[in-house]
């Protein structure tokens, strides 16, 4: 794989689950080679369409709401279509994940490959931490984005 | 035979405001109007009580991913009010720098990818990119400025880690902020390019009619703190916006509403803030303002979108004059010691008039704390923009009036525009 690696977690630390992608992010940053650019978005996603510009490989993971049991892992190819808005169907604000990826499709700026991960929430409540499924959840996701992105964890 | 139509929005789950709205015709007459807001401040203001004051800009900085300089710097002026802090002019200034590039950042970002697709026909910024790249990327070259802005000021360009109360933790160099002068330069003409793109779009008739709100200053276009002024006479301390401002809890809706004490609506954000003040936008601004066919007051909600990019053009020059007059400071912060009391800030959010209060303890421990945020300040104008505007078009198929409340809703840059895009509209016959 040639081009910049890139991870980014996306979410809000103070609004329980929806903090998933920034707990992920943390720890993927301590299980990935250091060339691997490892970000925490706690923004509105038009800013994406500029970070994974031109990156070989890009692995985002948010939070979504859903029926499926809390702690759910979704996992999506972008390159292969649009992300099910029945899993990404709301959003920080009006500009979601789903729509930052089709804006860089409209643009031609797509990453050669973006993985999106989906972990469905319990509770998105101010204040409140990671509830039990979804911290239970994390460290699957880390493995899971360490094999995208073709490295072996150094420990 | 009576003809019901309900137009909804469905409740949307992790969203930062989350809302709902529900119109209601009955044989062509808007029988009810209601939008639904669920606040997070209301989380956050329990969360804060315990906290020490030191943290409320982080804290609060959370409430919004669009704003978060807003929320940290309503509340820095707040605490700075109640410990009586003295703050040095230059520190005053960057505040101001990091303000503009939030400023440029959310009004573009709602300009181009949420606003504008209502007046172009288009369902969201995805299809306007799929016809017309070149405008969109124009679009996130001029927030990605702001971002950049953001960075370089606040240290990272949302939830700025370098604000503190009393300053920051570490002033920016001259050199880092010139290095901002080209981009910015390169974005103030796209700014001025967005205007021109806005204005011609078709504006549906509406005025309004509520008391406008916005900060005031004598010697500028008060964006990160002011009086509290208004189009019928109102001009006062932050210290006294309790009087003259109540909130109500509304039951229908689980959402406090904001009205004048004297039972009135009133409306604060980008309209508020160019009529009161036009004639303290820099020259290059009220240009653009003129050449847009803008007179120095603007009712009309549907033109919030071309007074919006009229404050990026404004943002941008702002920035470019704070840039060439900028001294570093010789501290980056002055120390602020706890005091008990009672602190008021307010700033100006890219959306309108954020209001906080904190009472504190000796040691600095927040005991209590209120923030009012400006989409609970306009939900009754939106309200009553709904009704004037679907009052008269009730003859509009669904679809249409679907598109046309939405549009309304979005005058207001609300931090529940992500719900409006999910109405549903059921039509009932009786």
């Amino acid at each position: 794989m040639s081009g910049r690696r890139l991870v980014i977690g996306i979410g809000n630390a103070y609004r329980g689950d929806d903090a998933v992608g920034l707990a992920v992010a943390k720890r993927v940053r301590g299980a990935v080679p250091e060339d691997v650019v490892v970000l925490e978005c706690e923004q509105e996603p038009t800013r994406l369409v500029d970070a994974w510009d031109g990156a070989g490989v890009a692995v985002v993971v948010d939070a979504c709401a859903g029926d499926e049991a809390p702690g759910t892992v979704h996992r999506f190819d972008a390159g292969e279509g649009p992300l099910p808005a029945r899993v990404f169907r709301s959003s920080t604000h009006a500009f979601g994940v789903g729509d930052a990826v089709e804006l860089s499709r409209a643009l031609g700026r797509l990453p050669a490959r973006l993985v999106v991960y989906g972990v469905a929430g319990a509770s998105f409540a101010g204040g409140a931490a990671l509830s039990a499924p979804v911290e239970t959840a994390v460290d699957g996701v880390v493995e899971a984005i360490v094999r995208d992105l073709g490295e072996d964890a150094r420990a | 035979m009576a003809e019901r139509r309900t137009i909804r929005t469905d409740y949307l789950a992790r969203v930062e405001g989350e809302g709902a709205m529900t119109v209601r015709l009955a044989d062509g007459t808007v029988e009810h109007v209601e939008l639904q807001i669920f606040e997070p401040p209301r989380f956050f203001e329990a969360m804060l009580r315990g906290r020490s004051f030191r943290e409320a800009p982080d804290i609060t900085a959370r409430i919004c991913g669009i704003c978060p300089v807003a929320y940290q710097v309503s509340s820095l002026n707040a605490m700075e009010d109640v410990c009586k802090a003295e703050i040095p002019e230059p520190i005053r200034q960057l505040r101001r720098l990091l303000y503009c590039g939030e400023w440029i950042e959310s009004h573009t970002l709602h300009v181009y990818m949420l606003h504008a697709p209502d007046f172009l026909g288009y369902h969201g910024a995805v299809e306007l990119a799929q016809d017309a790249p070149t405008i969109v990327e124009r679009g996130l070259a001029l927030k990605r400025t702001g971002n950049d802005l953001m960075s370089v000021v606040g240290g990272r360009e949302i939830h700025p880690i370098n604000v503190r109360v009393g300053g920051f933790y570490k002033a920016p160099s001259r050199r880092a902020l010139r290095a901002l002068r080209d981009p910015l330069e390169r974005a103030l003409e796209a700014a001025l390019e967005t205007v021109r793109w806005t204005a011609g779009f078709d504006f549906p008739e509406h005025e309004v009619t509520g008391e406008l709100v916005a900060l005031g200053t004598p010697q500028a276009y008060a964006i990160e703190n002011g009086r509290v002024t208004s189009d019928r006479g109102l001009d006062l301390a932050p210290a006294e916006y309790d009087e003259h401002f109540v909130e109500e809890h509304v039951e229908r809706s689980n959402a406090l509403h904001s009205r004048r004490a004297s039972g009135e609506t009133y409306l604060c954000g980008p309209l508020a803030r160019y009529s009161l003040q036009a004639d303290r936008l820099s020259p290059v601004t009220r240009e653009a303002a003129r050449e847009a066919g803008l007179e120095e007051a603007c009712r009309n909600p549907f033109k919030s979108i071309v007074v919006r990019s009229l404050e990026i053009v404004y943002a941008c020059d702002e920035a470019l004059r704070l840039i060439d007059d900028y001294e570093e400071p010789d501290e980056p912060a002055v120390a602020v010691e706890p005091r008990a009391g009672v602190g008021y800030g307010v700033s100006e959010a890219p959306r309108g008039l954020l209001y906080h209060r904190y009472e504190l303890s000796e040691d600095g421990t927040i005991l209590d704390a209120k923030i009012v945020p400006p989409t609970s300040q306009n939900q009754l104008a939106i309200e009553d923009d709904l009704r004037g505007v679907v009052g008269r078009n009730t003859t509009l198929p669904d679809e249409e009036l679907r598109g046309l409340c939405e549009q309304t809703i979005r005058n207001y840059d609300p931090c529940i525009s992500c719900a409006t895009h999910f109405l549903t509209l059921d039509v009932e016959r009786a």
